[in-house]
């Protein structure tokens, strides 16, 4: 119980702090829509309606992606910044616990991404996102916002031993968008970039939500997302505690 | 009860530097310092920036890992049984970082309390007796970017304060505030002591740790070159007396002359608001005052006080022969 409370209370004064920057809202609220207009306009050109619905989805999922990739290290650079980095380490709390809800409540962000963009394609675009297994996309959703959240908690975790971690978070964020297939195809990538793209979750978050978008069965890829998640989870899990004390001894907490 | 205690700790850092060449730069920060804090105490570590303080205090509270030697807090050891120490300790340090800005001091308190397991039933009291100590309620829901220096500070007093620690590590804590909060500061840390918490304190302040401290530790380069109480450390000063002259204008051709008085252990020259005071202390018992108006002759003189030494006094001598 106190865990979950925790981990309620910890992303509800995350969001609420991020909520309260007018900067970060007017980002949240505009970046991905320009994003989804990139997208939409390039597509729309090749004039073909699959294509399209399939780049709306695709430009949604972007979003929580850019989210969360982006800030997850940063924020933890943040917190080294204004000195805070040091007393959540000092509590007794067990570090994961503390850096899930920071990378959690960009996700929720992201999660209000996906929606907008799906909203402007319908509104601005005119792109009609059927929505054949609704039970089906809210899931694939969900567990996409999770496990890219999960990727980010990994990349959280490194930047509190290593200072420069946050330059490699946001180096990510656009290859990802392509090697896992949010917009082009994985069969249009060269053969050697798919075993990459397997190991990455949102790859099988993105196509998780396009099946539930045309009709198909999701629930593979959403387990095998859930899975390579975990993968990530556990693997975050396990070094933090290596990295924690690495942190201590090469004295990273703080910036001097 | 020995609540710290402090054997042979030594910390280094690396650092690198160059971008083709890199060289690796190593810095003793804490040399092997040995001391020990008794339960209900409050000790004071003194010294100058660099001196290895805050390296001590953070290497306690397991922020950092020693080099070398060993520490123990409440009988813990703070490198093996870390979480032990986490949940015992509290740490407040000075200056303005160290809060969440956008959020208001009741959230910032909330945060820290579920992370420091209080009791969700007692959250709130605490949180409000809290806010009463540190002269922050009616203030809980503004912006803590909206705070002053002096209530930053406080918040972070209790913030550190919200698990009721036994032990409390105090970095600077008055540094940058005003007399009057800085007063109602010790009066605060003086209470805690008195409830029975015991607290390591750092200051650049020698008046706050001779009004404050049961014992104190001058560290310097790394090293304790002192410890004992602040009566003991004043008694140890060579200066059997000081002379204090208000100077206007350059007194610098005359502090050779102050140097080679008989007695005289050391002239320094402080600024204070808009005049430069020139401090002579002497290990001799004879009156010096007189001499030192002798040897300013020519220099545009002010006030002239005579005075016996102060823990700063002490200090000064410790800091500059270590």
């Amino acid at each position: 119980m106190s865990v979950a409370r925790l981990l309620v209370v910890g992303t509800w004064l995350q969001l609420k702090m991020r909520a309260r920057s007018a900067f970060d809202g007017v980002l949240a609220l505009v970046y991905p829509l320009f994003f989804a207009t990139t997208v939409f306009l390039m597509f729309r050109q090749g004039g073909e309606s699959g294509a399209l619905v399939g780049a709306a989805v695709g430009a949604s999922v972007m979003g929580v992606w850019s989210a969360v990739s982006t800030t997850a290290s940063t924020s933890l650079q943040s917190e080294r910044r204004q000195g805070t980095l040091e007393l959540l380490v000092a509590s007794p709390t067990h570090f994961p616990l503390i850096v899930v809800p920071i990378t959690l409540s960009m996700a929720i962000i992201g999660l209000w991404s996906l929606v907008t963009t799906l909203l402007w394609g319908r509104l601005v675009f005119g792109i009609d996102v059927r929505i054949d297994d609704p039970a089906g996309f809210v899931a694939a959703a969900l567990v996409t916002v999770l496990a890219i959240a999960l990727v980010g908690y990994l990349l959280a975790v490194s930047a509190v031993r290593y200072r420069g971690a946050w330059a490699f978070g946001t180096a990510l964020e656009l290859p990802v968008w392509l090697i896992c297939g949010f917009l082009v195809p994985l069969g249009q990538l060269p053969s050697w970039v798919r075993p990459i793209s397997w190991l990455l979750p949102p790859t099988w978050g993105v196509s998780a939500v396009k099946h539930a978008a045309e009709g198909s069965s999701p629930w593979l890829d959403i387990t095998v997302c859930v899975a390579v998640a975990a993968c990530y989870a556990v693997l975050a899990t396990a070094v933090c505690t290596r990295l924690l004390r690495s942190a201590r001894a090469a004295a990273t907490l703080s910036l001097t | 009860m020995t609540v710290i205690e402090v054997t042979d700790l030594q910390r280094r850092y690396r650092s690198r530097s160059g971008v083709f060449k890199r060289t690796t730069r190593v810095v003793e920060a804490v040399r092997g310092i040995d001391f020990a804090v008794e339960r209900g105490e409050l000790f004071g570590l003194l010294g100058p920036n660099g001196a290895g303080k805050t390296t001590t205090i953070k290497m306690l509270i397991t922020l950092l890992l020693p080099s070398g030697g060993a520490a123990r807090v409440l009988g813990y050891d703070v490198v093996e049984d870390a979480r032990e120490v986490r949940r015992r300790v509290g740490y407040v340090f000075g200056g303005d970082r160290g809060l969440y800005e956008r959020l208001c001091a009741l959230d910032n308190l909330r945060y820290f309390a579920e992370l420091y397991a209080v009791a969700p039933r007692e959250q709130a009291a605490r949180i409000g007796e809290l806010l009463e100590l540190v002269g922050l309620k009616g203030h809980e829901h503004e912006r803590v970017e909206g705070y002053s220096r002096g209530m930053r500070q406080r918040l972070h007093i209790a913030r550190g304060l919200l698990h009721r620690p036994e032990v409390l590590f105090l970095d600077e804590p008055s540094i940058g505030i005003d007399p009057v909060g800085a007063r109602e500061l010790r009066a605060t840390v003086a209470a805690l002591v008195e409830g029975g918490t015991t607290v390591l304190l750092t200051t650049h302040y020698m008046f706050e740790a001779d009004e404050l401290c049961d014992r104190i530790a001058v560290i310097a380069d790394g090293r304790i070159v002192a410890e004992g109480t602040p009566d003991e450390l004043k008694a140890g000063s060579s200066a059997g007396q000081v002379v204090e002259v208000e100077v206007y204008g350059s007194a610098e051709f005359a502090l050779d002359g102050l140097r080679a008085l008989r007695g005289v252990t050391s002239v320094i020259v402080e600024v204070r608001d808009q005049a430069q005071v020139v401090v002579v202390r002497s290990g001799g018992v004879g009156d010096l005052t007189q001499h030192v108006l002798d040897a300013l002759e020519g220099v545009n003189r002010g006030k002239v006080t005579a005075r016996q030494p102060t823990l700063e006094d002490a200090y000064v001598e410790l800091v500059a022969g270590a």
